[in-house]
Order: structure tokens, then sequence, then C-alpha cells
């Protein structure tokens, strides 16, 4: 059991690679399964050293769920956005705005960053030191910039926040 | 090839084809690199996307197995596409890239640069 642990200390990471591997090949004939095998030991290893510890996704289900919530949301967000694009110009009132972060560990912030630039309209710009304020920089700044941070804290982090039950 | 599945691919490109133009409208007419970053990140998401779906229908239907090299593609974008955009907008606040006519809160540009506390400033920049 040990012996199994150190030589897969992320078995997760590893599938991922392996399936990674297979995907790129188109195939699932034993040569590649045991090529696509070493990488998905020897990469691991190596990466070792270079790990973190970060907080665990403890809810599956509830990543999930976010995953297609934030696609439904690009969809809708993208048609709003080209359609402010293609109006006039003048009408674009973009801002920048803080947003207080809940959440202190990189990887949840990461991944809230990311989702607030994937989705049209907005764009992460730069995260403070004591990691508390996301700046963030939105194309039609709504009257009253609460709102924007408040869609933000009440739809994203509060997904994120359940995902990894911090 | 049946109907129903031609159709499907070609809405699928028309849908990307009208949103990576979009895109590149945008980022042609918008007027600072703030909001221009908003385009790309538009046109990678659902006009890319749409465009390698349809290419992931249409070559398993010629090939007879699912061909998943497309999606990979889209897998990396996902990735790779908000790290850039963050990287851009960060590096454009740090050079103090001019910013647009009706741009509120400038003043954050400041605070985020130089790491002040945004309390100190939350007054001062509420009422730009």
């Amino acid at each position: 059991m040990s012996l199994l642990s150190r030589l897969l200390p992320t078995p997760g990471r590893s599938a991922i690679l392996l399936v990674i591997w297979l995907m790129l090949n188109v195939t699932v004939s034993l040569g590649h399964i045991i090529f696509g095998s070493v990488f998905a030991i020897a990469i691991p290893l190596l990466c070792a050293p270079l790990q973190i510890s970060q907080p665990r996704i403890k809810k599956p289900l509830k990543a999930l769920k976010y995953f297609f919530m934030v696609l439904g949301d690009v969809v809708v967000a993208n048609v709003q956005v080209a359609i402010l694009v293609l109006g006039p110009i003048s009408r674009i009132k973009p801002g920048f705005v803080a947003v207080p972060l809940d959440i202190k560990e990189i990887r949840p912030i990461t991944i809230l960053a990311s989702t607030v630039t994937m989705t049209p309209g907005t764009v992460t710009a730069e995260l403070s030191k004591d990691k508390r304020y996301l700046y963030v920089h939105v194309l039609q700044m709504p009257d009253d910039e609460q709102e924007v941070i408040r869609f933000i804290k009440d739809r994203y982090e509060s997904a994120i926040k359940e995902m990894f039950q911090c | 090839m049946n109907f129903w599945l031609e159709l499907t691919v070609s809405v699928l490109l028309m849908i990307g084809g009208i949103f990576v133009l979009v895109g590149s409208i945008g980022l042609f007419r918008l007027k600072d690199a703030y909001t221009r970053l908003h385009a790309p990140t538009k046109a990678t998401t659902v006009g890319l996307g749409g465009i390698l779906l349809s290419s992931v229908i249409y070559m398993s239907h010629l090939q007879g197995y699912i061909n998943i090299h497309a999606l990979l593609i889209t897998l990396f974008l996902v990735i790779t596409a908000p790290v850039t955009a963050h990287i851009l907008a960060k590096v454009a606040m740090h050079h103090k890239v001019k910013t647009m006519e009706p741009t509120q809160n400038e003043g954050l540009v400041d605070t985020a640069r130089e790491q002040k506390s945004v309390d100190d400033d939350a007054g001062s920049s509420s009422d730009n």
C-alpha cells in the first residue's frame, strides 16, 4: 500500500494524464496503454517536489453542476456582449471593481478568477497581495457597481465555497 | 450523410463563425486595451467551441468512431485562455495603459498597482 501511494502520489492526476494520452492517440491498444501508464506514473513523480498542498474538491457533483452552470452563463453572456460590441461604442461604459474575497486558498481563487475571465463581460486584472481583493474589469458597468460584486459573489464564489467546503 | 446531421454541423459552424467574427470586430472597434481583451475571450469560448464541436460531429461521422482530438483543443483552450487574458490585463494595469473615456473607478488601477488597501480608497473611488 505504501509502495503504491509512493508510486502514485496523485492518482487522480495520473488517471487524467493516461486518459489524455489515449485521447491524443485516439486508441485503446495495449501498447499505448502501457506507454501512457509510464508517463502517467513518471510525470507526477517528477512534478511531486513542485507541489504545494491545496484544498481538494470535496463535492465532485457540485463541481460538475458548477461546470454546466458556467457553460450556460458563458453562452448567455456571449450573446449580450456580442450585442454590445456591434451596437454603438459610445454606449459601452467600462469600469473596474474590487471584489472582496471570502475564499483564502489559491486553488479556489484560481478557479474563481478563471470563471470570471471566461464569462464574457468581465476580466480579472489583479489579485491583491493579501488575497483579499480581486480586481475585475467590467465591460458594461451597471449604475450600481455593487451589482457586479454581488453577482460574482452569489453566483460563483458561493458555489466554489460549497465545492471545496471551506 | 443524412440531412439532420448536416444541418447540425452547418448550424454549429455558422454560430462559431459568427462569434469569431464578432470577436474580431470587437477587437477592431473597442477603444482601449482592457475592453479589447473582452473580445478574444468571447471568440475562444463560444466561437471556437461551436467550430470544434461541429468538427467532432463531422469527423466522427466520416471516420465511424468518435474523434476526440477537437475536444482536447477545447480543453486546452479553456485552461489557457483565462490565464492569458488575466496576465494581459495585469500587464496593462501595471503599465498604466490608457483607459477609455467613460471608464469608472480608474483609481483602482493605482490601488491594485501599489497594493494599497481598498478600504482606505473606497471613499474616494466610489464617487467617481
